[in-house]
């Protein structure tokens, strides 16, 4: 390949998602947190399939395990298998209009999210309530602005 | 295949982190290496408040200077009469031929701006196993319990607030002495006595402070004041609500008391009884 990779601004990318992810909220804007991890990894494994894939999710699935303290494996789960049914997809997924991706991203993330829902009360975490599962919508809401933000870092850094 | 590797792997170590602590040493050295990360990401919160800091006019920090002597003042006469208190109820207990040891390590940690899950009331503090933290070591702030440690690497730890609703405290009230459980409750920043039976004597007002029953929370720290008794006829059980001294939510630094020296004296004087 003759571009060269920068991987280096996917690892970018992905701290800037991290610090989203932790960043204080007010108490109402707690469960309508978008699931930034979650759409960035959806567009490098939509973007460049070759470069990040279920492994690659994986292993950020875990370091968000140990960030937030919850079970190990259980968001390295969850993040696998939204990359997972996107490189299944990924060249469906190219071709579609904003809005449209914009729903099928927002249903990846609400399975996601369910499945880590029932991870959590499976083991008997007793405050999670279904209100987690808000996050869904606004990361629906967000994917366009997201989507476009990183076209253009992809384009202008020339991550290949 | 992949996928199917990773989903396997995942519920295996999902179960062993249920089951046992077997993964606590894999956590603790994958804690080194998100503390960077945690690091970075509490920059941008910190260095706001320094900049507020600095654009705080002379008249504000000259008020809240003149508020602080006063308290200081009040505190240390306070401490005058402690010391000769300390000193008369080591005398007591000798009497009473048991030892108690009230000199407590104390480590200040700054709690680091990191939202964790919605729904955990957690905090990340900057202090981890180097500086002497342990599992399940107490965590208090100016106005009494915050919580307790619950995880911890080499550079952070990850502290579980009493207002979780994993979390319970064995408490007592101060005025009648009865004991109780505080669980977190439904609100982010309140907590509930549960099974006090409904004839039991509370009332809005009541002090609740920690019994040190159970060895994990040194005794008689303020926990917080009953602000709702409700009495329902059918109900076993009363419902209570507790509002927490100290600052549960929003404190910026707490203090981890050490490895406390259990208080002997109490037992064994219940079991000489």
């Amino acid at each position: 390949m003759d571009t060269p990779h920068r991987v280096w601004v996917i690892a970018l990318s992905m701290l800037v998602a991290f610090m989203l992810t932790a960043m204080p909220l007010p108490q109402w804007a707690l469960p309508w947190r978008p699931a930034w991890i979650a759409m960035v990894l959806v567009y490098w494994c939509m973007a460049l399939p070759e470069r990040v894939g279920v492994i690659t999710a994986w292993i950020i699935g875990l370091t968000l395990d140990v960030m937030h303290g919850t079970m190990l494996g259980q968001h390295a789960f969850g993040l696998a298998f939204v990359a997972y049914v996107v490189l299944q997809y990924h060249q469906r997924l190219r071709v579609f209009r904003l809005v449209q991706q914009a729903l099928v991203v927002g249903t990846i993330v609400f399975v996601y999210l369910l499945g880590m829902l029932w991870i959590y009360r499976l083991l008997g975490s007793v405050n999670y309530s279904f209100s987690y599962l808000c996050g869904a919508i606004s990361t629906a809401v967000l994917w366009p602005w997201v989507y476009i933000v990183l076209r253009d870092v992809r384009r202008r850094a020339r991550v290949g | 295949m992949r996928f199917a590797a990773c989903a396997i792997l995942s519920f295996l170590s999902i179960s062993i982190d249920h089951a046992n602590s077997h993964l606590a040493s894999l956590r603790a050295a994958l804690g080194v290496v998100v503390y960077p990360l945690q690091y970075i990401v509490n920059a941008p919160v910190q260095g706001a408040a320094e900049v507020l800091d600095d654009l705080r006019g002379r008249r504000t920090l000259l008020e809240e200077n003149t508020r602080l002597h006063a308290e200081n003042q009040l505190l240390s006469v306070k401490t005058q009469r402690y010391s000769a208190l300390e000193s008369e109820n080591q005398r007591l207990r000798k009497l009473l031929d048991s030892s108690s040891a009230f000199e407590q390590q104390v480590v200040v940690a700054d709690v680091l701006a990191i939202e964790t899950t919605p729904s955990a009331r957690q905090i990340v503090l900057d202090k981890g196993s180097n500086q002497g933290v342990f599992v399940g070591q107490p965590m208090l702030d100016a106005y009494g319990v915050i919580g307790q440690v619950s995880n911890v690497s080499l550079y952070s730890s990850t502290g579980l607030l009493i207002t979780d609703q994993r979390h319970a405290l064995p408490v007592l009230l101060n005025r009648t002495g009865l004991r109780a459980i505080a669980v977190g409750g439904d609100l982010p920043d309140e907590l509930n006595l549960s099974f006090i039976s409904i004839n039991a004597d509370i009332k809005a007002g009541d002090l609740v402070v920690t019994s040190g029953l159970g060895g994990r929370f040194p005794a008689g720290y303020p926990v917080g004041r009953v602000t709702a008794v409700s009495l329902k006829p059918g109900d076993a059980f009363a419902t209570i609500v507790v509002e927490p001294t100290a600052k549960v939510g929003h404190s910026r630094e707490v203090m981890l008391v050490g490895p406390q020296a259990h208080d002997i004296g109490a037992e064994r004087i219940s079991v000489s009884e």
